[in-house]
């Protein structure tokens, strides 16, 4: 629940202002973009994700450092991908 | 120095443990205490102590939601999750921790509708296809996630799901660091200050911190050289005189914090006078309610809502790890009769807790450190 995880904005999704496609870990999901809507995102952004929110958004070099932080963490992180992966938040 | 292999920058990892190291005053030993879980994972999981003089410790503060709340709240929702029509919806780490009666997982096994799901939005869907069922969502989290369920709030008020709700269990950080700084058994030399709440709230909360208290507190990212750095930044600090609020995490965490996601809590949900906390007690303004205004979402107005209060097993000694002032290894039934597979205290439950990191990665690092100093 308390991870971050950082996705990568594959496109806004039109008609729908505060959700973003996302690609996290190869999948993608729809995210909720609403609590940024003081950034101006973009396709190819990088985001870190909190119980499907973008909470703020990063630069690759961060997301790749924190990619690499969760692999290390193993169970916890492999959870909230499966958690992630049967969510779907877009309807 | 071998786990230093594991690091982004081994030389850099190297460097600050050195440059602490200089800064140690003779006879003289420091204390800083880690708010948040993430950070104690990092440490335990990289052996980050190892890494620094002894002189210079680390304590486990609060910082996780799911180790600080109390058993009488989970009876409360569980009570809720056992009214007819009922179905109660949960973040994983919630499933396992312990109540006076049970956990989630006991409830469920016994008849209780309780899903668990990634996303307060997941539960919103679970009410949209269960029009006839009340849909619960179990709110725990800090800032961190507060947001998140403030969103999925007013997304319901918008669609008119009246028949969605959440037990609002969400706490704020500040009172809880500064029940630590009033704590009479405590005495830090200042804090590693949370990352990820720090997106949210910006670093200008923290501000009491040096300025009333007199001392540093440091927002560091979630990788062993924040950490490190960190450390320094704050011994730095000691050792010039100095107490500041100082970001070592700014590439994700702005000054003033997320405006929208502040905004978006204070419309939904107000402080409660008080709240309890495990191991703190009640602390005073430490937790958020729904307000008035969306009481059609607010599980604690529409349900009857027992309110129990539950003493900690007495076994457990959570209370004194949460505060800092026991190390997990020195609990009682720590690795004995508390396991991440049946834990006794919430601190063993998240992956984030002190126990469980501890429990899962801490504990064979310093047995490899102590293998490795003896050949």
């Amino acid at each position: 629940m308390c991870l971050g995880i950082p996705g990568e904005i594959v496109e806004l999704m039109a008609g729908r202002d505060d959700f973003a496609m996302v690609s996290v870990a190869g999948v993608k999901r729809a995210v909720n973009i609403g609590l940024l809507e003081d950034e101006e995102l973009k396709a190819g952004d990088w985001i870190l994700i909190h119980v499907g929110f973008a909470l703020s958004k990063i630069d690759e070099e961060e997301a790749a450092g924190a990619i690499r932080m969760l692999e290390g963490m193993g169970q916890a992180y492999t959870d909230e991908l499966i958690a992630l992966a049967q969510s779907d938040l877009s309807s | 120095m071998r786990f230093v292999d594991e690091f982004r920058d081994a030389e850099k990892a190297r460097m600050l443990s050195a440059r602490i190291a200089a800064l140690c005053e003779p006879g003289r030993r420091y204390k800083f205490m880690e708010v948040c879980g993430g950070h104690t994972h990092t440490i335990y999981k990289h052996g980050l102590e190892d890494y620094l003089p002894e002189t210079v410790s680390l304590v486990h503060g609060p910082g996780c939601p799911v180790c600080v709340i109390p058993m009488g709240r989970v009876d409360d929702a569980i009570a809720i999750a056992e009214q007819p029509d009922v179905i109660m919806t949960t973040f994983g780490d919630m499933m396992r921790v312990p109540g006076g009666r049970g956990s989630f997982f006991d409830s469920n096994a016994a008849g209780a509708d309780i899903r668990m799901v990634y996303s307060p939005l997941d539960s919103l869907k679970v009410a949209r296809q269960n029009p006839d069922k009340r849909v619960v969502f179990m709110a725990i989290g800090m800032e961190t996630t507060a947001p998140s369920t403030a969103m999925t709030v007013l997304r319901a008020a918008a669609e008119g799901l009246d028949n969605f709700s959440i037990f609002c269990n969400h706490v704020t950080i500040i009172p809880a660091i500064k029940a630590i700084l009033d704590s009479p058994d405590m005495r830090l030399d200042g804090f590693i200050g949370p990352g990820h709440v720090s997106t949210v709230v910006g670093c200008r909360p923290y501000e009491y911190v040096s300025r009333d208290y007199g001392k540093p507190l440091v927002c560091a990212g979630f990788e062993p050289l924040d950490i490190l750095q960190s450390v320094y930044q704050l011994m730095l600090q000691v050792h010039e005189g100095r107490c500041e609020v100082e970001n070592q995490y700014s590439r994700v965490v702005p000054w003033n914090g997320n405006a929208k996601a502040l905004r978006v809590i204070s419309e939904v949900m107000e402080l409660r006078p008080y709240f309890e906390w495990r191991g703190l007690g009640f602390i005073s303004q430490s937790a958020l309610q729904v307000r008035e205004k969306y009481a059609v979402h607010d599980a604690e107005r529409i349900f009857s809502v027992p309110g129990v209060r539950v003493a900690d097993p007495k076994a457990c000694q959570c209370g004194e790890v949460l505060k800092g002032v026991l190390r997990p290894w020195e609990c009682k039934v720590f690795g004995t009769a508390c396991t991440p597979e049946t834990p006794i205290g919430t601190c063993m439950v998240s992956s984030e807790g002190a126990c469980a990191a501890y429990y899962n990665f801490g504990r064979f690092t310093r047995e490899r450190v102590k293998e490795a100093t003896r050949s």
